[in-house]
């Protein structure tokens, strides 16, 4: 398969991803002499004339989270590799390709901040991706503490409040904070938690320079970042795209489509739909947010038509219901009756009052969790509906498809409770 | 301006909030508290009343910004 775009944070896979071939491909690592503020100066309006955005799917601007980190004489920077969402595969591909770009940036934050630490997050059952962190740090040279953290397999592990009080020592559940965004703190110092793909993005800002990073992307946002192509796509896996790259690029470098689609899901399990004529919206976050859509954890899943989408989407509620953190009522008791809901339309037995209910239902879920994670289930839900219309009223006409979830388009892992 | 907030993690569902001030709280069909709106001036000693009642301490005022 050969790439259509020029690869930048994936530039090594052929060679592999020692410290050695890294700076083969990026050249070498210059840092200024100890934390600056003109360092970080430069840092944040290199970011600003890139326009860095956390790729984790919170779209922050990344200066931001530079300058409050920096009113911390030693912050803690944190690497949030976790990959909670499943149908994305960025976490595998960043970590066991370009270990070192993504240990460059946080690298680069540390110098610029004054931090003498850098955690790196990696879900427990994700042995292959510690490893590969783990060989990579022992290549490093730099004078700072790496650690590498082992967060348990959930999907809420990842949101940001949940990963900082679990390296503080606490359990990896989101904590409440009324001011967002807000920080939390490690030992008695501000963490700085960027996902590892905006990590990336800070590595190959340093050391290509701003000019170069914006040659590729679109608008304000310009580079590249990684989609997870799967579903009805010849070669399902990861690619890397430049920003505002449309969806049917995207497809065409997965080989293209194996069946007429039903719809896109796109941007992890609280992302959004898109219809299957969409190929031509642009993959950018405010080319997806004007299509009520998100880019997330840059997943894509081609649902074909010759599965019952609605089935297929109830599948992944459910699942999203069992991932709650059990913490709060409106998450806990709302989820499963969406699931509910959904299962009976798919099944065909729901009628139109049941919609109804269920459209109400995400109404008062959203924004009452102590996370965003009932916030993304009520997106996926809502998006759905919008964009399956046509199917959802045949459920409604007509009872259950004859096809039922025979695709298994999304994955779905066990969760193991160890106990 | 002021507005009530529920804080998810520590709501136990008890309703005393929306039994001591309906007019600014309801409870969703599994009993956890639904802030209707911002308080007003004339709601502010309601609303505080309901901060107070509340046995998780899971309610305060906050100024919305
Ligand atoms: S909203 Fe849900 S997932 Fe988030 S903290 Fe509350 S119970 Fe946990
Ligand atoms: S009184 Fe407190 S615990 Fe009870 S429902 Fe209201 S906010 Fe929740």
């Amino acid at each position: 398969m050969s790439a259509i775009f020029p690869r930048r944070l994936l530039a090594t896979v052929e060679l592999g991803p020692s410290l050695d071939a890294h700076r083969r491909t990026h050249g070498p690592l210059t840092l200024p002499e100890g934390p600056s503020e003109v360092a970080r100066g430069t840092l944040q309006r290199a970011m600003d004339a890139v326009g860095l955005t956390g790729r984790g799917g919170s779209h922050v601007q990344s200066s931001l989270k530079l300058a409050f980190a920096a009113q911390d004489r030693r912050p803690v920077v944190v690497v949030n590799a976790t990959e909670g969402e499943p149908a994305s595969g960025r976490a595998h591909a960043l970590l066991l390709h370009a270990p070192h770009l993504v240990l460059d940036g946080a690298v680069v934050l540390a110098s610029v901040l004054g931090a003498r630490d850098i955690a790196i997050a990696v879900a427990d059952d994700q042995d292959l991706q510690a490893h590969a962190v783990e060989v990579a740090i022992a290549e490093r040279s730099e004078r700072l503490r790496f650690s590498l953290e082992r967060p348990p397999s959930r999907y809420v592990t990842g949101e940001e409040s949940a990963l900082v009080r679990f390296i503080d020592g606490g359990a990896a559940l989101p904590t409440f904070r009324v001011e967002r965004p807000s920080f939390g703190t490690i030992g008695r110092h501000r963490a700085i938690v960027h996902n590892l793909e905006t990590m990336a993005q800070v590595g190959l800002l340093a050391a290509h320079g701003p000019r170069w990073f914006a040659e590729v992307g679109t608008g304000s946002e310009r580079g590249t970042t990684l989609v997870t192509l799967s579903g009805a796509v010849r070669v399902p896996g990861v690619y890397e795209v430049p920003l505002g790259a449309p969806l049917g690029a995207a497809l065409e470098m997965a080989g293209g489509l194996t069946a007429p689609v039903a719809a896109f899901q796109v941007g992890g399990y609280g992302g959004a739909w898109l219809g299957p004529n969409r190929v031509d919206v642009a993959l950018d976050e405010p080319s997806l947010r004007s299509v009520g859509a998100t880019l997330g954890a840059g997943s894509i899943v081609a649902v074909p038509a010759t599965t019952c989408v609605l089935a297929e989407a109830s599948l992944v509620v459910r699942w999203m219901a069992g991932e709650s953190a059990g913490q709060c009522g409106p998450c806990v008791f709302g989820l499963p009756a969406v699931a509910s809901d959904l299962e009976l339309l798919a099944a065909g037995r729901a009628r139109r009052t049941d919609v109804d209910r269920l459209k109400s239902r995400l109404e008062f879920i959203e924004g009452r969790g102590a996370c965003r994670h009932p916030d993304g289930v009520v997106r996926f839900v809502r998006s759905l509906l919008s964009v399956v219309t046509a199917h959802v009223d045949a459920h409604l006409k007509g009872g259950r498809c004859a096809a039922g979830a025979n695709a298994g388009c999304f994955p779905l892992p066990e969760r193991v409770e160890v106990r | 301006m002021l507005r009530l907030v529920v804080d998810p993690v520590a709501c136990d569902a008890f309703g005393f909030c929306a039994e001591v001030a309906p007019e600014l709280i309801h409870l969703d069909e599994w009993g956890y508290p639904v802030i209707d709106g911002e308080v007003t001036r004339a709601t502010k000693a309601l609303a505080g009343q309901a901060v107070s009642m509340c046995p998780r301490r899971a309610l305060s005022l906050r100024s919305s910004t």
